[in-house]
């Protein structure tokens, strides 16, 4: 298991460091000078742009720039912003507003999504399936921020039981719109994938040999199928997670809620480079090391995949 | 998505959700001979009878939904027929009217501009319509291509696009597309596109990838090697044909969540800019008169969650149809 966990992470490097080069490589691209977005309509002096320029190295050739900043990802230092605040502290502020955010809507759509697919599995080819079927196509088959639109103006608005956007209310309140939104529009794959999945366990030869033996319908289906049906789900809602952070952008805005994804948008339009691959960044790291926990999970779950 | 793609040639890696999977069939002279059932099997059902009524396209579900992508690619393709010749989103605007409610004259209304809405509405369609199709087919070349390629010859191949699609699938989907965006500061739909092309690939190229696999050690594959047939004809032949028909299925159910990430981002001021006409352009600018004006909310939002939701029903029947494992 340690030497799996050790080649596991060892796998990671050639993804993190192409992953953050595309990113860089981008916003290393985007037009407009950097030092001129600053400064907004009052030119500096030309010393003060060269020295800028100097402290920020913006006249290194790239391929230095990155190799610079990755050295300073090593030691924990996502750079400065070009008001002198370190990036980190930025996203760590915001982080816990998309965080919350992502997990509130991650565990409504798992909530959803298994109760779908578990119900539509088990009475396969039945009215409740075709029923849970229609659920999963209008979930896919409305945009997300169309739902939420609908929702905030409906909820927010009209019926005013939530602010309609923001954060002032706290936790529960203010989140759980935004995320209930979120989970509806990803629990439909969610629960497609457990129905396949428990309809293709429930036809096993070794599910045959249980009830064979006679156990009862109940010990058959939660002790043998689920746990078996379980597997392709466990990997969907790991990676799922991750994803979850990369669309909260969106729902966000929409809500206006303090978040990454503001802060992204905002550091686009600011041209500011360091904070846009900050977050990337850190998005991806997030991404690759649940990934990785998924996989180490995979092995708690099912020990034929452990090597 | 599972990391560990190492090449074990012809096995699709068992962690891959996109993998096709072989479902467990119990071959039909083992069955329990037939007599009453037993209350423990009550829970499994007979697969269902198949009846064969016709022809595939005049089944409910092709014709319902078929008629909605068709009648929504006409509309992107002729907006004319439905708004009226010589009409144009811009035509007889009167600032006067601005965010009129509608009215027999013009039943969706007046927008902000004092333009007829229906012809707007009716002209957002092509931006949509375009992109979805446009950045689906480009997907699915790249998939087609690449993944024949890393699952037919393994290798260095394999390895090398496998950890292409790695790093790509390491960047959370919109904000690459976030990022990429950014770089134009006026965006048409041809920026769009790109932008969502870029990175629209991966999960593609996986699939087609395990498909190759699986197709490429079938026997009649062997037995057309052993018969003196070269790369190029057993991928021309054999391969290509036998598992594209999944990847066309994937990527037709894709078309629905594109068209949904172009309107989401041009919603939030990162996708189309005017004087593109779209439906997340009209959303957007809906949303200042939210409670002044619903009309100019409902109509886009009902045209795009039609269209979207047609695609996934046309995609969904039509993977009913061809890939039946797929369900």
């Amino acid at each position: 298991m340690l030497g799996y966990t050790v080649r596991r992470i060892l796998q990671m490097v050639p993804v993190v460091l192409g992953a953050t080069f595309i990113i860089y490589a981008l916003t290393f691209l985007m037009p407009g000078d950097p030092v001129a977005a600053l400064t907004g309509s009052r030119p500096l002096p030309e010393s003060t742009v060269q020295q800028i320029r100097l402290a920020y190295h913006l006249d290194d050739p790239f391929l230095v720039q990155y190799g610079n900043y990755m050295l300073g990802l090593l030691q924990g230092n996502f750079g400065i912003d070009f008001f002198g605040r370190p990036v980190l502290g930025l996203i760590l502020e915001r982080l816990p507003v998309t965080f919350a955010l992502a997990m509130t809507a991650w565990v409504l759509k798992l909530a959803i999504g298994l109760a779908i697919g578990v119900y539509g599995g088990l009475r396969n080819g039945q009215a409740g399936d075709h029923f849970a079927l229609v659920f999963t196509v209008i979930f896919l088959g409305i945009p997300g921020f169309v739902i939420a639109l609908g929702a905030q103006t409906v909820f927010g608005v009209q019926l005013g039981w939530v602010d309609p956007a923001g954060i002032r209310a706290g936790w529960p309140l203010a989140f759980i719109l935004p995320a209930l939104v979120m989970a509806i529009e990803a629990s439909a794959g969610l629960a497609r994938l457990t129905r396949t999945s428990l309809v293709d366990v429930l036809r096993a030869e070794y599910l045959r040999t249980a009830r064979a033996k006679g156990l009862s319908p109940r010990r058959v289906v939660w002790g043998h199928a689920l746990r078996n049906a379980m597997i392709p789900v466990v990997t969907y809602l790991g990676l799922s997670l991750a994803g979850m952070l990369g669309g909260a952008v969106i729902i966000e805005a929409i809500f206006n809620m303090p978040g990454i994804g503001g802060l992204m948008v905002t550091a686009i339009n600011n041209k500011e480079g360091t904070v846009v691959v900050g977050i990337a960044t850190m998005l991806v790291l997030v991404y690759l090391v649940f990934n990785l926990l998924v996989d180490l999970l995979y092995g708690i779950i099912d020990p034929r995949v452990r090597i | 998505m599972s990391q560990n793609t190492e090449t074990t040639p012809g096995t699709a890696p068992a962690t891959d959700p996109l993998a096709p999977t072989n479902p467990i069939t119990v071959p039909s002279g083992i069955r329990p001979p037939a007599g009453p059932p037993a209350p423990a099997a009550s829970f499994r059902r007979k697969p269902a009878k198949k009846v064969n009524r016709g022809p595939v396209w005049l089944k409910p579900r092709f014709l319902v939904s078929g008629t909605i992508v068709a009648l929504m690619l006409l509309m992107a393709a002729f907006p004319q027929l439905f708004a009226g010749f010589g009409s144009d989103p811009t035509a007889n605007c009167d600032i006067m009217n601005t965010n009129q409610a509608p009215s027999p004259e013009h039943i969706f209304g007046m927008d902000i501009q004092g333009c007829d809405y229906y012809t707007n509405v009716i002209y957002g369609a092509r931006a949509s319509i375009l992109v979805g199709i446009v950045v689906t087919a480009i997907s699915f070349v790249i998939s087609a291509l690449l993944g024949s390629l890393a699952g037919y010859f393994g290798g260095w191949v394999d390895t090398l696009i496998s950890r292409a699609c790695d790093m790509a699938f390491g960047l959370p989907f919109i904000l690459a597309a976030i990022v990429v965006l950014q770089l134009f500061s006026e965006r048409t739909v041809w920026t769009v596109i790109f932008a969502l092309a870029l990175f629209s690939w991966p999960g593609g190229v996986r699939f087609m990838r395990s498909s190759v696999m699986e197709v490429r050690n079938r026997e009649y594959v062997q037995a057309s090697r052993l018969l003196g047939a070269g790369n190029g004809r057993i991928i021309a032949k054999h391969i290509i044909p036998n598992s594209l028909t999944p990847l066309l299925v994937l990527q037709t159910l894709g078309i629905g969540g594109v068209i949904s990430a172009e309107a989401g981002l041009t919603f939030i001021g990162i996708g189309l800019t005017p004087p593109s006409v779209s439906w997340g352009l009209q959303l957007a600018a809906a949303r200042e008169y939210i409670s002044a004006a619903p009309h100019l909310l409902i109509f886009p939002a009902i045209f795009l969650t039609i269209t979207v939701l047609g695609f996934v029903l046309f995609g969904e029947a039509m993977r009913d149809e061809f890939d039946p494992k797929g369900k």
